[in-house]
């Protein structure tokens, strides 16, 4: 049903670029390899205007770290990505968000479609309260992506394995998820997530909550799935954003102001108020 | 730095906040003592209860029984199974009796002696003995000690509820029965045992082989149809108010109205279900099909109620991650949102179900206050259900029945702390850390 959608996202994937794009490109797009399209996309919640006129490019296999003063729009424009915004009373979206080409927001396209390829792992953990195996194998038995059960085991092993996890709850997968620590909570959305096989990882800032070992744990994650997918990541942490990101886009009152190379960006902001933001937070 | 902790140290001993720690603490000590007398008086009040109804009830929970020899030797008796129930018809057991009772205390003189002898039994201890060959065909051919219950006049003696040493014509039974009764004592013959047939019989006009099976058989027939009714639409319609109606002054209005539901007395479901159930869609009076409807008007909007507060609890983030994963919503509320809020519903559920299982008026109104002598053997059978059936027997004029109804008051106490602490466990087992 997905792959009817979408022309077969296996095939015609253009290959992968041995060359991350850290530092290079232009402002708004990794030019070659763009796996997400947003053009002029504007938000409103009831008349509030959330997020104006947004353009920008999410690349394959890159990280993009979205920053900016708390009520900027950076949460908002994340759901966009996913189609999460539909759910919020009174939200209204213009522009174009197209996912390998396609209108994600066209009417004939299922909003369950869009969530199941596009990943997202909430700012707080939020584990089912079922066991650890089957928050894990929530999305693929929504989705059907197996035919028996050990081939479940399998996806569920793989994806606790990719998220750090596997070690620490392989005799325990029969607990329940709401029982383990803030950080293998937060692994065990992410495994979930990914368990989904997405193309995109949306991230509302994974790790505010954890302390500076599960973070690194979890920010090792990220990079490494950045091997694998495209990665949109809302961090407050310009360290941590540095670390990770491969670009960086800077929000500021519902505003795109800029976006390019982490390092660029750091160290040579166009703007001013990028600047400041920048300044602020180191001084 | 030192000067800035001195003048701390300074706040911290001065009179003023000796004072404000003072009256704090004073504040706290009354509300755990208003608290405390509170809950003393409840408790208390409650402990009357059940020491008041345990005081009068527990004597129903043996029964006075005559140990009389049954002489099974008859010829016609000794028959293979097809033939034996009509041999067992055809044979005057009340006559076996008798003669039991005569071997003990020696032939009565006149018929009017036999009569107050066979009045120290119970009317039927003729068909109790019938039965009871039923049952055991292998004491068929031998002479056998069975005991039989007392007559409710003699139970009250035993049991000392009515005085001995008076008049004859003050006492409820003979001098010529008091001087058996006495007799039987002596050669121990005569005793309280455990009194079987209160749980395992049904009502009767006799108070000593009165039970409370048929009426609890009654009851549970009759929850089970409520449960069946009340809890899908229960779940169902909170499901829909709480997860899919739009927020309107219409939602709004229903909601005000199943708030009202739930407060309406009782009796008006009785009316309602009586025009509706059996007048309109002439559902047959008296059963527990009939009963358990009018009893579901009541527990629904009790069941709707807890089942919003527990589905309104289960947090947003836990919807979210759902969608997220790209479940459709009502696969978020069926694998998500109300296996979270199962607890929650199950316990308001039970509670619901209690007071069903307690509600006496609505089922006076729809007739379900028959005379049963048999245990309804399914929810179209009428049935009198355990509140009726303590309603009718504290209206009866017999001694007897006081205890009796005392007794089943107990059982339908116990039955309602089960549920409740039932309700409690489910609870504390499933309490959720989100
Ligand atoms: N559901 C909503 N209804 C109305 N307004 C909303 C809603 N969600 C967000 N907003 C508004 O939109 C603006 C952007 O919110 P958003 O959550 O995207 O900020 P953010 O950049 O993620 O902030 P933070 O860093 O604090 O998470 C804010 O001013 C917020 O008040
Ligand atoms: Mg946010």
């Amino acid at each position: 049903m997905i792959q009817s959608l979408f022309a077969s996202p296996k095939s015609q994937r253009p290959k992968p670029e041995p060359v991350r794009t850290r530092g290079a490109g232009p402002a708004v797009s990794g030019g070659h390899d763009a796996k997400m399209v947003c053009r002029e996309v504007n938000v409103f919640y009831e008349d509030f205007h959330a997020l104006k006129d947004v353009t920008i490019d999410v690349n394959n296999r890159e990280v993009l770290a979205l920053m900016g003063p708390s009520g900027c729009g950076k949460s908002t424009f994340l759901r966009c990505l996913n189609r999460m915004n539909d759910t919020v009373d009174g939200a209204r979206i213009t522009g174009d968000v197209l996912l390998e080409g396609k209108d994600i927001y066209d009417p004939n396209i299922d909003p369950v479609l869009i969530r199941s390829r596009i990943g997202m792992v909430a700012q707080a953990p939020n584990p089912f309260p079922k066991s650890i195996y089957d928050n894990v194998a929530f999305g693929p038995r929504l989705h059907g992506l197996f035919d028996r059960k050990s081939d479940l085991d399998e996806l569920v092993e793989k994806s606790l394995r990719r998220a750090g996890l596997w070690e620490e709850v392989k005799d325990i997968l029969d607990h329940s998820g709401t029982g383990l620590s803030g950080g293998q909570q937060q692994r065990l959305c992410i495994a979930r997530a990914i368990a989904n096989g997405p193309d995109v990882l949306l991230m509302d800032e994974p790790v505010s909550a954890l302390d500076p070992v599960a973070a690194g744990v979890i920010e090792k994650l990220i990079t490494e799935l950045a091997e694998r997918y495209a990665i949109v990541i809302i961090t407050h942490s310009l360290e941590q954003a540095h670390r990770i990101a491969d670009r960086t886009a800077f929000f500021y009152l519902g505003e795109l102001v800029e976006a390019g190379a982490t390092e660029e960006i750091f160290t040579n902001p166009k703007d001013k108020r990028t600047k400041h933001f920048i300044e602020g937070m180191f001084g | 730095m030192t000067s800035k902790h001195h003048a701390q140290e300074d706040v911290f001993t001065s009179d003023r906040f000796q004072r404000s720690v003072k009256r704090r603490r004073g504040a706290e000590r009354r509300l755990k003592v208003f608290g405390g007398t509170a809950i003393a008086v409840a408790t208390g009040l409650l402990l009357i209860l059940f020491v008041s109804i345990s005081a009068q009830g527990y004597t129903a929970f043996t029964q006075t029984q005559l140990s009389v020899p049954i002489d099974l030797r008859a010829e016609e008796l000794r028959v293979a199974a097809p033939e034996l129930d009509a041999a067992l018809r055809n044979v005057n057991f009340r006559k076996l009796v008798r003669e039991g009772l005569e071997s003990r205390l020696g032939a009565a003189e006149d018929r009017r002696g036999r009569r107050e002898m066979m009045a120290l039994l119970t009317p039927s201890a003729g068909y109790f003995i019938q039965q009871q060959v039923r049952a055991n065909p292998d004491w068929i051919g031998t002479v056998r000690d069975v005991w039989l219950p007392a007559s409710d006049d003699i139970d009250i003696i035993k049991k000392g509820f009515a005085p001995r040493d008076v008049p004859e014509e003050q006492r409820l039974i003979t001098d010529r029965q008091l001087a058996w009764v006495e007799r039987m004592e002596a050669g121990g013959f005569m005793e309280g045992r455990f009194n079987s047939m209160f749980f395992f019989g049904n009502d009767s006009r006799e108070p000593e082989i009165a039970g409370i099976f048929g009426a609890a058989v009654g009851s549970i027939l009759m929850l089970m149809v409520t449960l069946v009714v009340s809890l899908p639409l229960g779940v169902a319609a909170a499901v829909y108010l709480e997860e899919f109606a739009p927020k309107n002054w219409w939602t709004e209005f229903i909601d005000v109205n199943i708030r009202n539901l739930a407060a309406v007395p009782s009796i008006v479901f009785g009316l309602l279900a009586l025009a509706v159930f059996i007048r309109l869609f002439g559902i047959p009076r008296s059963t527990p099909l009939a009963g358990g409807l009018a009893l579901s008007l009541l527990t629904l909007p009790t069941i709707i109620i807890a089942a919003r507060a527990a589905i309104a609890a289960v947090p947003p983030s836990l919807r979210e991650g759902a969608l997220e994963l790209g479940a459709s919503k009502l696969q978020t509320v069926t694998q998500v949102v109300l296996p979270s809020a199962m607890p929650g519903i199950l316990t308001g559920t039970i509670i619901s179900m209690a007071e069903a299982l307690g509600e006496t008026a609505p089922l006076l109104m729809i007739g379900m206050v028959a005379f049963m002598v048999d245990t309804p053997a399914g929810i179209l059978d009428p049935a009198a259900p355990l509140p009726v059936q303590i309603y009718t027997w504290s209206t009866s004029p017999e001694r007897a029945f006081a205890e009796k109804t005392a007794a089943a008051i107990m059982v339908l106490l116990v039955l309602l702390v089960f549920m409740n602490s039932l309700a409690i466990y489910l609870r504390n087992r499933f309490q959720h850390k989100w």
